[in-house]
C-alpha cells in the first residue's frame, strides 16, 4: 500500500523551480530514504508532505500529493490535522526551551488531550518508543536544553510520536550528531518503521543503505531514480545514480 | 607595521580612559549621594526617616514612608497598565504585523522613546487629568493619572526590548510547534513568548526603572500631596517629585533630608536590578 502518491508535482520558490514534475509513491510502514547532492530539493519534497512549505512566503505548488486518497495540496485540507498525522523531525534538534515533560505534552495538548493521567501515559509511552525513557525518567521536570545533542534529537522524535502520527518525516536527523548518537537514532528508525511510515532525508549513503527499504535519488529538483534500496545501490539503472553513489560527484 | 601598532596602543589607551571616566562618574555619584545623605540620616535616624509618615519641613519632621508608598503605587500601576500592552504590541510587531507596516511602526516606537518626559507630562496634564476628573470625579490629579502617564512613557522601552528578544528566538522553535499541528497563535503564545521570557523580563526591569525614576511628568499630574495612596483617585507624591519640588528652596537639614530621599531612591532601584538579576540567574541554572 502506498502512504503517499505524488503526481506531477512542481514547486516554485518565487520564480525558481525547486521541484520538477515529481512522480513518486511512498510505501506504508517502510523507511524511504531521499538522497542526492545538497540543493536538489530533498527537504523541499519532504516539507511538501506535511505542508510545511506553507510557511515559506511566495512558495507555489502544482500537482497532487495523495495521502489516504485525498489531495493534501487542496485548499480544503486542515493543515494542523495533517501535521498531527504526518510528524516531522528537523536537521537541528529543536526541543522547546521548557521541561522534558512539557516538550512531549505540548503536541497532545494542542490536539485536545487535557487529562493528566492520559498525558502522563503519552509522555512515558513516547519517550519509551524513542528509547529515551530510561535516561530521563527521573528528570522529566528539568529543562530539555540540558540534554545532549543526541538525546535532544530523540526527544524531538518522542515529541513527534506523542501525537500518534502515521508518518514520520526526518530531515537529515543525524547530521548534527556524533557517531554514537547517530547509531542510536538509526537503530531507533529500524524499529519505528514497523509501526510508522518513515521518510528520511540523508546525506549519508551508508545510512540510507542501513535503514531504508526504498531509496529515491534526486538531482536538480528531479527524481532520477527510485527503487528498493538494495537494488538501487547494487545495480543503479541511471548512469547519474551510479556516479553519485560511487562518489563521482556531489 | 610599527605605526599601526603604535596607533592601536594609542586607541587602546583612549578607550581605557573613556571606560575610566564612566566608572569614575558612577563612583563619584555614589560617594556624593551617600556622604550627602548620611548627616540627615544620622540626625533623623534611619528607621524614623524610612517609617515616618509625616513630611513637615517647617517642624523639622522628615519621614518618607508616604513617598515610598507613592513611588511603589504609581510604579506598580504603570507596570500593570504598560507591561501587558507593551508585550502584546511586541508580539503583534513580531508575528502578526504585515512586514510593510512593521517597517513603519518599529521606528515609530523607537521615536516615542526619544520624546522628552515633560511632553508626556503635558499630555497627562491636558488629556489624562481632565479625563480622570470627568470619569471618576475629584481633581483628576491622582495615582491613576500618574500610572497612566508612566505606562505610556515605559511603553516604547517595553515594546522595543521585548520585540528584539522575540525576534532573537530561533525560527526552529516556531517550525517545531507548527510541525506538531499547532496553529500560528498557539505557536506564538505557548512557544515563542515563553522562549523570550528572559529578554522580556529585562524589558520589564528597564521599564520599572524608568517609571520609578521619572520626576517631571509625575510632578505635573500627581497633585503632589504627601499623603498615603489609599485609593487610585487621591493625589500622591513620589520620592523623585519630593526632591524636585523642594530642592530649589531647601536649606540645612531640609536639604540634607532631600539628598537622603535620593539615597532611598537609589537603593530601591539597585534592589530592583539585583532582584531581577538573581531571578534571571536562577532561571538560567534551571
Ligand atoms: N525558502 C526558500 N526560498 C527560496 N529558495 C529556497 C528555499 N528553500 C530552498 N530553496 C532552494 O530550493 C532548492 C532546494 O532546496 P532544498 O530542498 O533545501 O535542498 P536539499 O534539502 O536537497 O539540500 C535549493 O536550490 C535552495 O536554494
Ligand atoms: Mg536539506
Amino acid at each position: 500500500m502506498s502512504q503517499f502518491r505524488i503526481q506531477n508535482l512542481n514547486l516554485y520558490y518565487g520564480s525558481f523551480q525547486a521541484l520538477k514534475g515529481v512522480n513518486l509513491d511512498i510505501p506504508e510502514r517502510r523507511a524511504t530514504a531521499f538522497i542526492g547532492p545538497s540543493g536538489c530539493g530533498k527537504s523541499t519534497l519532504l516539507k511538501t508532505l506535511n505542508r510545511m512549505t506553507d510557511l515559506v512566503e511566495d512558495c507555489r505548488v502544482e500537482g497532487k500529493v495523495l495521502f489516504d486518497g485525498k489531495n493534501i495540496l487542496s485548499r480544503l485540507t486542515d493543515v494542523n490535522t495533517l501535521r498531527r498525522r504526518v510528524g516531522m523531525v528537523f536537521q537541528k534538534p529543536n526541543p522547546f526551551p521548557m521541561s522534558i515533560y512539557e516538550n512531549i505534552a505540548f503536541g497532545p495538548r494542542t490536539h485536545g488531550v487535557r487529562k493528566k493521567e492520559e498525558l502522563d501515559e503519552l509522555v512515558e509511552r513516547s519517550l519509551t518508543e524513542a528509547a529515551l525513557w530510561g535516561e530521563v525518567k527521573d528528570r522529566l521536570r528539568k529543562s530539555a536544553l540540558g540534554l545532549s545533542g543526541g538525546q535532544q534529537q530523540r526527544l524531538c522524535i518522542a515529541r513527534a510520536l506523542a501525537v500518534q502520527p502515521e508518518v514520520l518525516l526526518m530531515d537529515e536527523p543525524t547530521s548534527a550528531l556524533d557517531p554514537i548518537s547517530t547509531a542510536r537514532i538509526e537503530e531507533l528508525v529500524l524499529g519505528l518503521k514497523r509501526e510508522y511510515t518513515v521518510v528520511m532525508v540523508t546525506h549519508h549513503m551508508q545510512q540510507a543503505k542501513r535503514v531504508s527499504d526504498r531509496t529515491v535519488f534526486f538531482l536538480l529538483g528531479e527524481v532520477v531514480e527510485a527503487g528498493d534500496t538494495e537494488r538501487l545501490f547494487s545495480s543503479p539503472q541511471d548512469a547519474r545514480t551510479g556516479d553519485y553513489i560511487n562518489g563521482r560527484f556531489g | 607595521m610599527r605605526r599601526g601598532q603604535t596607533f592601536e596602543r594609542l586607541m587602546q589607551t583612549v578607550f581605557f580612559l573613556c571606560a575610566c571616566v564612566a566608572v569614575a562618574s558612577v563612583i563619584l555619584i555614589c560617594i556624593f549621594l551617600f556622604s550627602g545623605g548620611a548627616p540627615a540620616l544620622k540626625e533623623i535616624g534611619v528607621l524614623r526617616f524610612l517609617t515616618g509618615r509625616r513630611w513637615e519641613p517647617g517642624r523639622e519632621t522628615f519621614g518618607v514612608l508616604t513617598m515610598i508608598a507613592g513611588s511603589f503605587a504609581v510604579t506598580l500601576g504603570a507596570v500593570l497598565l504598560g507591561v501587558p500592552v507593551g508585550i502584546l504590541t511586541a508580539v503583534y510587531l513580531s508575528f502578526f504585523c504585515p512586514p510593510k507596516l512593521r517597517r513603519v511602526l518599529r521606528p515609530a516606537v523607537d521615536l516615542l522613546a526619544g520624546i522628552p518626559s515633560v511632553v508626556y507630562g503635558f499630555f497627562g496634564l491636558t488629556v489624562l487629568v481632565p479625563a480622570v476628573r470627568r470619569l471618576f470625579g475629584g481633581s483628576g490629579y491622582s495615582v491613576l493619572a500618574v500610572s497612566a502617564v508612566l505606562a505610556i512613557m515605559i511603553l516604547p522601552t517595553v515594546v522595543s526590548v521585548s520585540e528584539s528578544s522575540l525576534s532573537a528566538v530561533g525560527d526552529g522553535y516556531y517550525e517545531g510547534a507548527r510541525a506538531l499541528g499547532a496553529g500560528h497563535e498557539r505557536s506564538v503564545f505557548r512557544v515563542m513568548l515563553p522562549a523570550a521570557r528572559s529578554g522580556i523580563s529585562a524589558a520589564v526591569t528597564l521599564g520599572l526603572g524608568r517609571a520609578i525614576g521619572e520626576s517631571m511628568a509625575v510632578v505635573m499630574v500627581a497633585g503632589n500631596q504627601a499623603i498615603f495612596p489609599k485609593s487610585l483617585l487621591v493625589g500622591t507624591r513620589t520620592l523623585t517629585s519630593n526632591i524636585v519640588l523642594e530642592m530649589g528652596y531647601a536649606a540645612d537639614l531640609h536639604a540634607d533630608a532631600l539628598i537622603a530621599t535620593g539615597v532611598v531612591l537609589f537603593v530601591i532601584v539597585m534592589l530592583n536590578n539585583l532582584i531581577f538579576a538573581l531571578l534571571r540567574r536562577r532561571r538560567m541554572k534551571k
